[in-house]
């Protein structure tokens, strides 16, 4: 990769952080009220961008068009068959992010606000993750 | 003129932003939209005990979105800490009622001081949410195969019926956690 590269990503990673925080996606509070069903102010945000995100990709495919690289752009299917894995493993994390009011994206961009004890639930995702690196052949699928 | 940088952003600035990435990404390499797979692969970075799945080649799979990481945690200074938004958050008073029953005091900011700070190591709570929370995020981000990111927002994009599924375990945990299992872990 070369660096003008990285600095792309770099910047439309900064851009998300950005507007992570100040459309308080990254905030505890959110989360709870967003749970409550108290307010519309994830809904409309993740609902938007969900609208926004299925119009490109029609775009995109319809066209069949290609990446900056001239390569063709192709979306692997996920494996819908898989139930269990999406439903358990979908009921943990949302255990989790509904428990830690972040999930990952906020909890780096909340890193980055100076928010230091951040780094806490970041190490324990990544025991999490680890973990089930080392579980994965025991459980269901 | 640039007063905006300095205030709250409505849902119907910041939605279209965040769908946004998601052709960006693909039109700029093809990329999938996921954070949650930085986790793995800074687990296969290191890989202790040779563990399969962390058996790839993480470098090339994963340094433009690691790199997109390291933007999300520039990007929380500059909106979080540079450009800041100087009020506490507009909640639903219903929200605020029912948190201060359950113990918080603190509403300041984007996250209550009761459970994030330092000091909050030293209570049971604060483990809790910190450890366990954050230990359930990355644990059932890869049991899933993705987070918001790669299954609300990414999966949803591309009308995939697994990541619907997924998102409804999100809710089943989240409701789960906030209705029943919260108020147990405060009192």
């Amino acid at each position: 990769m070369k660096f003008s590269e990285y600095l792309k990503y770099l910047v439309i990673g900064t851009v998300f952080g950005f507007v992570l925080m100040k459309s308080e996606v990254v905030s505890w509070f959110r989360i709870q009220e967003m749970f409550r069903f108290d307010a519309f102010h994830m809904y409309g945000i993740i609902g938007v961008a969900v609208i926004v995100g299925i119009i490109s990709v029609q775009i995109i495919k319809r066209n069949n068009m290609k990446d900056a690289n001239g390569n063709p752009i192709s979306i692997p299917p996920k494996d819908a068959s898989q139930v269990k894995r999406y439903l358990i493993g979908g009921s943990m994390f949302g255990l989790g992010w509904a428990l830690l009011g972040a999930c990952p994206g906020p909890m780096f961009a909340l890193l980055g606000s100076g928010l230091t004890i951040m780094a806490i639930p970041i190490l324990a995702a990544l025991a999490g993750t680890y973990t089930y690196g080392l579980l994965r052949d025991k459980l269901p699928h | 003129m640039f007063d905006f940088l300095y205030e709250p952003w409505p849902w119907y600035v910041a939605g279209p932003i965040i769908g946004l990435t998601v052709p960006i990404l693909l039109l700029l390499g093809g990329k999938m939209f996921g954070v949650s797979a930085n986790l793995r692969h800074a687990c296969a970075a290191c890989n202790f005990g040779n563990v399969q799945f962390f058996n790839y080649d993480w470098k090339s799979a994963g340094k433009w979105n690691l790199t997109f990481l390291v933007g999300s945690v520039l990007g929380g200074f500059l909106g979080g800490y540079v450009f800041a938004n100087p009020e506490p958050i507009a909640l639903a008073q219903s929200t605020i009622t029912d948190l201060q029953a359950m113990g918080i005091q603190d509403f300041n900011g984007l996250v209550p001081d009761d459970l994030f700070a330092w000091g909050a190591l030293g209570s049971i709570p604060g483990l809790i949410v910190l450890i366990v929370g954050g230990f359930l995020v990355g644990f059932g981000a890869r049991y899933a195969g993705g987070c918001t990111s790669g299954h609300a927002i990414s999966g949803l994009s591309d009308l995939q019926l697994a990541s619907l599924i997924a998102v409804i375990g999100f809710f089943i945990g989240g409701l789960l956690m906030t209705w029943i299992i919260y108020p147990i872990i405060l009192s």
